[in-house]
């Protein structure tokens, strides 16, 4: 307990660019402490990010207020992890078939640095169209993500970097509650009637 | 995401499924080599294999090459805490009798510094280096970067 307590007053208290990306080392150890249960996501309503679409519009939590949403954190030069929970996501939309339309579908970059929206747009052209990519600046994904509880951290390797990131697929209910998440290796079978459960 | 595999199988019908092959080398059965497309030569690749050791001593997968990319490793998705990481896996353990896959959100071959952007239908070569049974070179087969592996089993199903 007293330890989430910490983590929560480590979230409020400041996230610059910097302290976000400094910060995360502590943040992450503190997080292996509590359970996932201990951390949920707040609200959408409660969010507060401000980020742009692979298509240039503007997206702030109250664009997603209104409709089912799901959303995923990675990022374009991920060539394990990402690709295949995209077309997870991809298979599970074609399953819901036509009421996937009635869902926001988000991928949030982890590497605005490299994710421009341009980039965002190529990458997810290969995917469901309904995907609609995230990005923004650092500090503003760095807010995305401390609503979602959500972490990630640039890892340096030799002449390039690679991002670890927060792999579970997040569901909030169309008034913005948050619903559930699907666990990167939970089996995929159920993944498809937990998006219906938050769709109701 | 079922219907997904089997339509994408129909596309791959045409040509014949390299990633469907298997290759034996000694007492290793080397199956489904491939990878995934690439977006520019820019981003890393991933190399995804089955390794089965029918011999009755272990072996280790400790090193991949290619001439596809520079800087080939070895890598291993960990999710911990929710998190995922690819830590660099020094050597992949292959237990006498078992089979050791290399594919998405586990152990898997990483491709650094590609030469080429790697496109669907492609081929290219990859040399696996074992602990005791030495060098052997596959082909793997580029598959869409949507796809989640090739289906190899379709009349069992
Ligand atoms: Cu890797």
């Amino acid at each position: 307990m007293r330890n989430r307590r910490a983590v929560i007053l480590g979230i409020g208290g400041g996230l610059g660019a910097l302290a976000f990306t400094l910060g995360l080392g502590w943040w992450r150890s503190s997080g292996a402490v509590s359970s996932s249960a201990d951390l949920l996501p707040v609200p959408i309503s409660e969010m507060d990010f401000d980020l742009i679409s692979h298509g240039g519009e503007r997206v702030r939590p109250a664009d997603w207020i209104g409709r089912p949403t799901m959303v995923f954190f990675g990022f374009t030069w991920c060539p394990d992890v990402c690709p295949t929970t995209l077309s997870d996501i991809s298979g599970w939309l074609d399953d819901l078939g036509p009421d996937a339309d009635r869902l926001n579908v988000s991928l949030i970059t982890v590497d605005p640095e490299r994710d421009s929206p341009e980039v965002l747009a190529d990458y997810l052209s290969h995917f469901d169209p309904r995907i609609v990519g995230l990005t923004g600046t650092l500090s503003e994904i760095g807010r995305a993500a401390s609503g979602f509880r959500a972490r990630f951290e640039k890892v340096p390797r030799e002449d390039d970097y690679t991002m670890d990131h927060t792999a579970g697929v997040f569901l909030f209910r169309a008034d913005g509650r948050f619903a559930s998440i699907i666990d990167y290796h939970e089996d995929r079978r159920f993944a498809v009637p937990k998006i219906r459960r938050a769709m109701q | 995401m079922k219907t997904q595999i089997i339509s994408t199988l129909i596309l791959m019908a045409a040509s014949p499924a390299i990633a469907c092959e298997s290759t034996t080398f000694g007492d290793l059965s080397i199956a489904n080599p491939w990878s995934r497309a690439t977006i520019g030569a820019g981003r890393p690749a991933v190399f995804y294999v089955a390794i089965t050791n029918d011999g009755a001593s272990d072996d280790a997968l400790v090193a991949i090459s290619t001439p596809a990319a520079g800087r080939p490793m070895l890598h291993e998705t960990t999710v911990t805490d929710g998190v995922a990481s690819m830590p660099h896996a020094m050597s992949i353990p292959l237990p006498a009798g078992q089979t050791v896959q290399l594919a998405p959100g586990g152990y898997h071959g990483m491709l650094m510094g590609l030469t080429a952007a790697l496109k669907e239908g492609e081929t290219f070569p990859v040399t696996l280096t074992f602990e005791v049974a030495g060098d052997v070179t596959v082909n793997a087969e580029v598959l869409s970067l949507r796809v989640e592996g090739p289906d190899c089993e379709t009349d069992g199903q």
